[in-house]
């Protein structure tokens, strides 16, 4: 099991927070929240070592395209890198719920 | 061209149909309550979450995989608590245990001052988390000793959807219920069938052979021989409407003794059966017909 950490520039504030998916095998659990300090912070809870280049990746190129200041959680049992940016995905639409 | 009308009215309900078993344990919930009465109590922004997981290298999820919540059936007052099979398969740890437990003993606390709260249990689970022992175990203790203290007030109702089942320490809380609802696709059991097989060989019970299982503890077999209510297809409507059936059924005076007070009749039942017999599911239907002494 390893933590990682990141932290991305925002440009807008979020309005809610917004919870998605499940720490069930080859998937992930989201836990978003708007940021208390303008910046998106972004912690991950994995069940996998040693991908810190592709969680890395995934989330550079999520966070090229939301721009909004969140604080992130992620609980990942395996999850695929496609299957985290679903789960993103899904997270930035429940922000619009 | 009537046969036509009744069968697309049939294909149409097919297709409205929403599937019970496919929704997670948060999705069960809501589909429950009505409409817009949905508060969840310690949701994953809480973070109660396992102290203990972590220690073992295991992820935890932020709710523990139980979802509590309040809101109306019909109006009136309920407690659900729902099980999320999809994280460490539905396991009672203690913090997830500790949910369930605290949530009925309010509820109870409400009951026993005259405010009515009727509990659900959503039940999808393989039994005690064995990573965090004997801790699940003392939680399961306390759900148990719940609900046979609430259900002198009011019917604890219970679903077994599938495709988990319930089993363990969790299966005898589902046989404490008042009423229990199961799906096809529902097993009950205390061992489940990887145990008894790694237990005691192959030759006792394969458990990768489905059909035999569910014979013996699927959901169909388990309403026959009387330990289950209503035997349901996957459907979220129809369940969610049995639910209501169930807990507006008669007060506590009137209905018959719980199942798990009815010592005699079990022990009549159990003298049915020679334990020199080969005894599958089928002649088990047979000698208990819906739990009634022959």
């Amino acid at each position: 099991m390893e933590t990682i950490q990141y932290d991305y520039p925002a440009l807008h504030s979020v309005p809610q927070r917004v919870h998605v998916g499940v720490v069930g095998s080859g998937d992930l659990e989201v836990l978003l929240e708007p940021s208390p300090d303008g910046r998106t912070h972004v912690v991950v809870n994995t069940s996998v070592d040693g991908f810190e280049a592709t969680w890395k990746n995934v989330l550079d190129r999520f966070f090229a395209r939301f721009q909004g200041a969140v604080s992130i959680e992620i609980n990942d049992f395996g999850a695929t890198p496609g299957t985290v940016m679903l789960r993103l995905a899904q997270a930035a639409e429940g922000l619009r719920a | 061209m009537n046969t036509d009308a009744a069968a697309r009215a049939e294909y149409r309900r097919f297709l409205e149909r929403r599937s019970f078993i496919e929704m997670n344990a948060r999705e069960r919930v809501r589909a429950v309550l009505d409409p817009g009465t949905f508060r969840e109590m310690l949701g994953p922004f809480d973070r109660i979450k396992s102290p203990w997981l972590p220690l073992q290298g295991i992820v935890a999820q932020a709710d523990d995989g139980v979802v509590l919540a309040r809101g109306t059936l019909d109006g009136k007052l309920a407690l659900i608590a729902a099980i999320e099979s999809a994280y460490q398969g539905g396991s009672m740890g203690e913090v997830s245990g500790a949910k369930i437990a605290g949530a009925l003993e309010l509820a109870l606390d409400d009951c026993e001052q005259g405010r009515i709260i009727l509990p659900v249990l959503l039940l999808e689970t393989g039994g005690v988390r064995l990573q965090e022992a004997n801790l699940g175990l003392a939680a399961i203790a306390e759900i148990h000793a719940a609900i046979i203290a609430l259900r002198r007030h009011v019917p604890v109702v219970g679903v077994i959807a599938g495709m988990v089942g319930c089993f363990g320490g969790m299966s005898l809380a589902a046989a404490l219920c008042t009423h229990l609802i199961v799906t096809p696709q529902a097993r009950l059991g205390m061992n489940g069938p990887e145990v008894i097989e790694q237990e005691a060989g192959i030759e006792e019970l394969d458990a990768t052979d489905r059909a035999l299982i569910w014979s013996l503890i699927g959901g169909e077999q388990r309403h026959a021989v009387g330990f289950a209510d209503d035997l349901l297809e996957d459907d979220a409507d129809a369940i969610a409407a049995a639910i209501r059936k169930a807990v507006c059924a008669v007060p506590a005076s009137g209905r018959a003794p719980a199942r798990s007070m009815q010592v005699e009749r079990y022990v009549e039942l159990l003298r049915t059966i020679d334990p020199n017999q080969p005894l599958d599911g089928e002649s088990l239907r047979r000698l208990w017909k819906r739990g009634s002494p022959p």
